[in-house]
């Protein structure tokens, strides 16, 4: 089975929110190995100008995982998980992430295309905030490998 | 202790080419135990040589998202604040296999790779390697320095 052209634009329903907590944040920094104060302390987060703990670059993928896991189970997709392999990744951010932020997060199939038997699926996951604005847009390229 | 808020370097200081910053980040099998946890990525392959076998590979592997999560650490550390980072991409291009014993040491280089001056903005290219093979393609951060 090979994927689904025409889920192509495809829009799926929003994820149910994500509340970032500070511990959270905290185990997901020293899990990247970051060291700057603004990841770990609130005193520190607070005299940079930010409302509370930063969360590292790379943290908005704990909440597109769940955007990716309903492309996935998507039953016309044609996507099959063992054959899947994470080609490109992405985050354009409109503001940083910190603790307390409750995120939302909706995934738009941006692209499927074919290039020699694989597939190549960008998925484009848009993270706002409580109030609806816009926070990270995470974009994920996933190979998926043909038929032998 | 009072830790000095960090100092931002200045776009006019810089020069395309320059390296603004380098590491090296020794990973172990608890490193990427720790990773899966905090980032809830639990696919085996990460921490079961046997799974990584079954499926063709030399044995367990680091998370790519890992390898992208630190290797963008050293440029947060030279601009002071992580969310001067505006947008941050990847290319996965090779794996970091991680011994059981050895574990597996990343190196990080952050080069100035293009300036907008206009913007305020610059563009870090980084070269990371495991073994002296780079291992992440096309990576590149924008940060601010305004």
């Amino acid at each position: 089975m090979s994927v689904n052209p025409a889920i192509q634009g495809r829009v799926f329903p929003a994820v149910p929110p994500y509340l970032v907590g500070r511990e959270k944040v905290r185990e997901f920094s020293r899990a990247v190995f970051a060291t700057n104060p603004i990841n770990f302390d609130p005193d520190a987060a607070r005299a940079a100008g930010h409302s509370d703990i930063v969360a590292p670059p790379t943290f908005a993928v704990v909440v597109q995982e769940a955007t990716l896991a309903q492309l996935l189970a998507e039953p016309d997709a044609g996507i099959d998980f063992t054959r899947v392999v994470h080609g490109d990744q992405r985050f354009s951010y409109s503001r940083p992430i910190v603790a307390g932020d409750e995120l939302t997060a909706t995934l738009r199939v941006a692209s499927v295309k074919s290039l020699g038997g694989h597939s190549m699926v960008t998925a484009e996951s848009t993270i706002v905030d409580a109030t609806g604005a816009h926070v990270v847009t995470a974009t994920s390229t996933l190979v998926v490998r043909g038929d032998e | 202790m009072t830790t000095s808020a960090p100092v931002t370097p200045s776009l006019e200081s810089l020069t395309v080419g320059d390296i603004v910053a380098e590491s090296s980040f020794p990973l172990t099998r608890d490193s990427l135990v720790r990773y899966a946890g905090a980032s809830g990525d639990f696919n085996p392959i990460h921490y079961r040589d046997d799974v990584a076998h079954a499926v063709g590979l030399p044995g367990v592997l680091a998370h790519g998202m890992l390898t992208m999560g630190l290797a963008i650490q050293p440029v947060v550390d030279w601009v002071g604040d992580s969310a001067r980072v505006l947008d941050y991409q990847v290319r996965f291009t090779r794996p970091v296999p991680v011994d059981p014993d050895l574990g597996a040491v990343v190196t990080v280089i952050a080069k100035v790779g293009a300036l907008d001056a206009d913007a305020g903005v610059a563009r870090i290219d980084l070269t990371v390697t495991f073994n002296s093979v780079t291992v992440l393609g096309k990576a590149q951060a924008r940060v601010s320095l305004v």
